[in-house]
């Protein structure tokens, strides 16, 4: 039996301004299906125990929940133990459904970023708006981290969710400790303004 | 910059987001088309300096393509508008005549 493990073997670093973590086995399936049909919703609500979010937006549970990618497309997170039974249940509720189901768990890589200049970090890589009032919890954003697609979601306040692909995993974890670099605090107040 | 809004996930985002894919609205003249139908469909464009319509793709983000108006000189982006259409809708071109008076593009006015 194989023993899976995390693509950079659950590397942190927290002497910056914001704790650094690759974070533990994550369970993801990717549903691409039309999201407006109620036996997909109801589907995915069963599979995730969250409602479908809507657009730009993440229904979480404890360690399951659903994250809308684009109008055809749900990542779907539970934990890694249960993928492949939760991808099954899934593939059942949907076998009369023009859907596709896929376990992408050990395809991608995930990061925390942590603390109360993380936003500070994230703004640095990406072109995205990260003051507190456009971009908090229960938000979902896909974009670019430098030269790599990311999925950015906020697990609480201060914390920072970021997906990668597992390929480009060293290359993201470089990207923010550089981010973070000791004495690299963009403002000098810790609080990131809304840009306009 | 170039800023541009998804009108299918809805987020704005500067260019780097996404990735450009040509001129909108050309007509694809396959077999059984004439050779100066399929020559103009492979090598005729416009180059405005102004008004310009052109296909968008917002790679980093929801993936799907779209359509834009923007102008060349400016950068002002007039609309968005979704991929799924032939040519560009009346209330886009209204608000394009009200900020350049006597456009043209293509046939379009
Ligand atoms: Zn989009």
């Amino acid at each position: 039996m194989s023993e899976p493990v995390t693509a950079l073997g659950g590397v942190s670093s927290d002497a910056r301004i914001a704790a650094i973590a690759e974070a533990p086995l994550q369970g993801m399936i990717t549903l691409r299906a039309d999201l407006s049909d109620s036996a997909v919703k109801k589907a995915a609500k069963a599979a995730a125990g969250a409602d479908v979010p809507g657009p730009g937006t993440v229904h979480l549970g404890d360690e399951s929940g659903l994250c809308w990618m684009s109008p055809d497309e749900l990542l779907l997170l539970c934990p890694y133990a249960e993928v492949t039974e939760t991808l099954e249940r899934l593939q059942k509720a949907l076998v009369k459904t023009h859907a596709l189901a896929v376990n992408v768990s050990d395809a991608r890589a995930s990061f925390t970023v942590t603390g109360p200049r993380a936003r500070e970090v994230m703004g640095k890589l990406c072109p995205v708006d990260f003051a507190p009032d456009r971009f908090a919890p229960g938000m979902f954003r896909r974009t670019r981290m430098a030269q790599v697609p990311a999925a950015i979601w906020m697990s609480a306040d201060e914390t920072f969710r970021i997906v990668c692909f597992r390929s480009q995993a060293q290359y993201v974890f470089d990207l923010l400790t550089v981010a973070a670099q000791p004495g690299s605090e963009v403002f000098s107040d810790g609080k990131t303004p809304a840009l306009a | 910059m170039l800023i541009l809004t998804c009108p299918v996930c809805g987020v704005t985002a500067e260019e780097t987001e996404f990735h450009g894919g040509g001129e909108a609205h050309l007509t694809r003249h396959g077999p059984g088309s004439s050779d100066d139908e399929f020559q103009s469909y492979l090598f005729m464009r416009e180059n405005p300096r102004g008004v310009h319509f052109e296909r968008w793709r917002h790679v980093y983000g929801c993936g799907k393509w779209f359509h834009a108006a923007r102008c060349t000189t400016t950068l002002e982006v007039f609309g968005t508008y979704p991929a799924q259409t032939t040519e560009p809708p009346k209330d886009l071109r209204k608000t394009i005549s009200q900020k350049r008076p006597g456009w043209t593009w293509r046939d379009l006015t």
